[in-house]
This record gives C-alpha cells, sequence and structure tokens, in this order.
C-alpha cells in the first residue's frame, strides 16, 4: 500500500514538474515574442502614419520585436508583474497542484529567461528578486464544467498599469458618457503608457468587476469583436474616437493611439455605472498554457 | 539642440529613476562625493534588466521608464551634478524644462519599451553602484553606449516643448470627438 502511494506521489511530482516548465515556456515566448495580431497591426499603423517621429517611433518598435524574437530576449526591460488566468476544469485530475506549479515557475522564469525582479515589499521596500510575495503572482480563478484547465499568462508592465482606472459613473450619464470618459482618459494619459496601445473596456458589476472585465478584455487577440453587435459596435466607434485624438505613437503625435478596443460587461446595480479603463501598452505580452485531463500540455 | 532634433549618442550614461535620485540626493545633501562623475554623462530613466555572466554584466534590455515620476527631483538634481542631457520617456513637467533653460540642459525621448534596440546599443556596463540596497531596476549602472538612439529632442533649453506644443492641437481635437459624441 505505501508502494502505491509513493508511485502516485512520484506521478503527480512529474505531471507538476511537466507543467511548470510549460508555464516556464509560455513565460519566455510571453516576453520574447508579440503575437501575431499585435506585430500585424503594429506594421499596418506604420503604414498609415503620415508624419515623421510617429513613423520612426513605430519603426524603432518594430526593429526591437524583431531583435526580441531573434535573440530570444526580453522585447522590453520591464517584464511586468505576470498575472495568470485559470479556467479550472471542476473534472480536471490536475487542480491541486495548479498553485504551486504556477508560482514555480515564475522563480524559475526570473532567474532563467531572466525577467526583472518586479515585486517589493510596499512598507519595508523589501524585493525578494524572485517575483514572488504577498499574493504574487496574482492568480484569478475561475471554474468551468470540463476536465481541461487553460491558464492564460499576462505579464502586464508597470508603466501602462499605472495608467488604467476605475470610474463610478452615474447611471443618467448613459452610453454617451461611457464614451467621453474612455476617450477623456485616454487623452489624458498621453505618452505615458506607451501608445499604441490596446484598451480593455469593462462596465458594470461593481467597482471591482469591471477592473476584472477590463483586464480580460486586454487579453483578447486584436481582430476579436464582442459577439454581442451592439457592443462590437462601441468597441468600433471607442477606436475611431479615441484615433481622432492625435495623441500618436509615443504620445508624439499621429493618427494610431490604439491598436484596439475591447468591451466585456455585467449586468450593474441600478445605481451604479462601474466603469474600469485597463491600459495594454504596445509590448501586448500574452501566451496560453492547455492541460488535458490525460496529461498533454499545449502552450500556445 | 532643439526639439525635433534627432541624435544617436555615444558615450558614457548612468542610469536613475525613482530610488536613486532620493539617494543622491540624500548623499549630497550630506556633503558626500559620488562614486562617478554625472556631469561628463547622460543621465537615462531606466531600470534594465542585467545579467552576470562569467563574471561580466550583460545588459539584456534596456528601454526608458515614464520620466514625470522624476519630476519631483529632476531640477534640484540638475542643480546638484550638472548633467546635460536626460533621457527619457513621455517628457517631464514645467520645474524641469525651466531648470532645462537654467543649466543649458536637454530633454530628449527614446522609444519607450525599446529594450533590446537599446541593448544593442551598450557596449558595456563600466560600473554598477548601490546594487544591493536599490536592486537591480533602481540601482545606477553606467553603460558605455554606441550610436544609442534614434534619440529625439522633445524639451530644450531655450523653453521649447513637443509636448505642450501636442496638448493644444490634441485639445482641439477632443473638443471635436466630443461634438460627435453628443450628435
Amino acid at each position: 500500500m505505501i508502494e502505491g502511494v509513493s508511485h502516485f506521489w512520484v506521478g503527480s511530482m512529474i505531471e507538476e514538474n511537466r507543467l511548470k516548465q510549460a508555464l516556464l515556456e509560455a513565460l519566455v515566448q510571453a516576453v520574447t515574442r508579440l503575437p501575431v495580431d499585435v506585430v500585424d497591426a503594429l506594421k499596418r499603423a506604420q503604414s498609415v502614419e503620415g508624419s515623421e517621429p510617429a513613423k520612426a517611433q513605430l519603426e524603432a518598435i518594430l526593429s526591437n520585436i524583431e531583435i526580441a524574437r531573434v535573440e530570444s530576449i526580453p522585447m522590453c526591460q520591464d517584464t511586468g508583474i505576470p498575472s495568470f488566468f485559470v479556467e479550472a476544469g471542476v473534472d480536471s485530475p490536475h487542480l491541486a497542484m495548479l498553485r504551486s506549479a504556477i508560482t514555480d515557475a515564475v522563480a524559475a522564469a526570473t532567474a532563467a529567461i531572466p525577467l526583472r525582479p518586479n515585486t517589493v515589499q510596499p512598507f519595508t521596500g523589501e524585493n525578494p528578486g524572485n517575483n514572488l510575495g504577498r499574493f504574487m503572482p496574482p492568480i484569478d480563478w475561475e471554474l468551468v464544467d470540463d476536465d481541461t484547465v487553460t491558464i492564460a499568462v499576462l505579464p502586464k508592465g508597470g508603466g501602462s498599469e499605472n495608467m488604467s482606472t476605475l470610474k463610478m459613473l452615474s447611471p443618467g450619464v448613459g452610453i454617451g458618457g461611457i464614451k467621453k470618459a474612455v476617450v477623456d482618459h485616454v487623452i489624458a494619459c498621453g505618452g505615458k503608457p506607451c501608445p499604441p496601445t490596446i484598451i480593455g473596456v469593462g462596465i458594470g458589476g461593481g467597482a471591482d468587476v469591471a477592473m476584472k472585465l477590463g483586464k480580460r478584455a486586454v487579453l483578447r487577440g486584436i481582430g476579436s469583436r464582442h459577439p454581442e453587435q451592439v457592443v462590437a459596435e462601441l468597441e468600433e466607434e471607442l477606436l475611431e474616437l479615441i484615433n481622432m485624438s492625435g495623441v500618436g505613437p509615443m504620445g508624439l503625435g499621429g493618427v494610431t493611439t490604439a491598436l484596439a478596443v475591447h468591451v466585456e460587461y455585467a449586468f450593474r446595480h441600478p445605481a451604479s455605472l462601474p466603469l474600469g479603463i485597463v491600459i495594454q501598452c504596445w509590448a501586448a505580452r500574452r501566451a496560453k498554457v492547455h492541460l488535458a485531463a490525460d496529461g498533454t500540455i499545449e502552450v500556445s | 539642440m532643439r526639439v525635433g532634433d534627432i541624435l544617436y549618442l555615444t558615450g558614457d550614461v548612468f542610469t536613475a529613476r525613482d530610488e536613486a535620485h532620493r539617494l543622491m540626493l540624500a548623499r549630497y545633501g550630506k556633503r558626500e562625493a559620488m562614486p562617478f562623475d554625472p556631469a561628463s554623462m547622460a543621465l537615462f530613466h531606466c531600470g534594465p534588466v542585467v545579467r552576470k555572466t562569467d563574471g561580466d554584466w550583460k545588459v539584456i534590455a534596456a528601454g526608458p521608464t515614464t520620466s514625470i515620476r522624476m519630476e519631483p527631483h529632476e531640477d534640484r538634481f540638475l542643480a546638484a551634478f550638472g548633467t546635460k542631457m536626460i533621457i527619457g520617456k513621455g517628457g517631464m513637467g514645467s520645474k524641469t524644462q525651466a531648470a532645462l533653460k537654467k543649466h543649458g540642459a536637454v530633454y530628449v525621448h527614446y522609444t519607450g519599451g525599446a529594450g533590446a534596440l537599446a541593448a544593442k546599443a551598450i557596449e558595456w556596463v563600466t560600473d554598477v553602484f548601490w546594487l544591493e540596497k536599490l536592486g537591480m531596476a533602481e540601482a545606477v549602472w553606467v553603460f558605455q553606449v554606441r550610436r544609442f538612439g534614434p534619440l529625439y529632442v522633445t524639451m530644450d533649453s531655450a523653453g521649447g516643448n513637443i509636448y505642450t506644443q501636442l496638448e493644444k492641437s490634441v485639445a482641439e481635437n477632443r473638443a471635436a470627438i466630443h461634438a460627435r459624441i453628443d450628435r
């Protein structure tokens, strides 16, 4: 009986190690290779910009992305704080090891890639050097009704995150008020979040839900549309309005301030209209790990 | 150098972010000497990713950080240390603008996030100061750079400021956007 238990223990250790390796691979991929949809959007932006400074900024970004890809080095020195979004199938046999696999992968990636040590104790200033610490890395857990586990990895830098914001609007301002609030905020940010950006908009739910929706919206690929027509039209219109501002790449002027706007919504309290705006810089780094019930792992 | 100029830098650069500004100004206040010569180098707002390989420091990524965070310290920093060029991202405020004029210095913009491109222009790491105390991102790194750029002059010593110029046109565009939303 003891023998059977130790075989199980060794077996699950091997599984956890495989998942940790896959998460490490996902982090390497995320910080060194920008997703194709983002690269294509940046190339399109470069071709439509008219002014010299705007074109030069996009050219520098595209050269930088190529160097990072070829040499497998981080494309930005702020490798961010890697956030994880787990969709855990209730029937997956692998749930118990998820948290430690994720945490270990972050520490391993910090040494291996390397990632910049980006976690600091807010009262003492101590930096543990491995991107861990209290409530680090941030992991969002959702239960889903199957037997697979999907883990989205989002290494997000501080510059863009500093520009994320929550506005508790009065429902009376309506959709027009939402549009004005989003446009005004993006304009106020100027070049600080490293435009051209991807803007995640979360509407409703409550203060925390609106911000969570905004952050999930940023995980969507460029070119994805919200499945509901009214929301998809709002996404398109917001993108157009934001690009009318002229803030441009790096806030130095131009026609591409945002590459995409993605909107997610929840129902709301009758007296509240929470609006979460999450700004993602041009280095929209992301990756995904899929863990099947039989232990097959895919990194994408 | 005037707003709109584009240049490439070869020479010495030192990094200093929030904590390094505080630390250096505190030491200056106590009349302690600096272990390097800030007046002969460009100041780079940057928290690089650096790794030690075979005893040598190698810069993996070194893009600029958001400069406005250093606005509370920068005018005193320029007065204390005599640096003539600030390399950063996003521009700085009116106190720094006035200090640029007073000390004949400029602020240049380097493309945000272009950490790999910047690392390519760094020939070697000359030294690092206060690494244990401040950590990798906040320590003062001294780099020897070659053709580091493109550096775009966005604030000059004659009061030129591309950000205030753009603010005007963006404000006009904002009014047009609001009118369209209200239609």
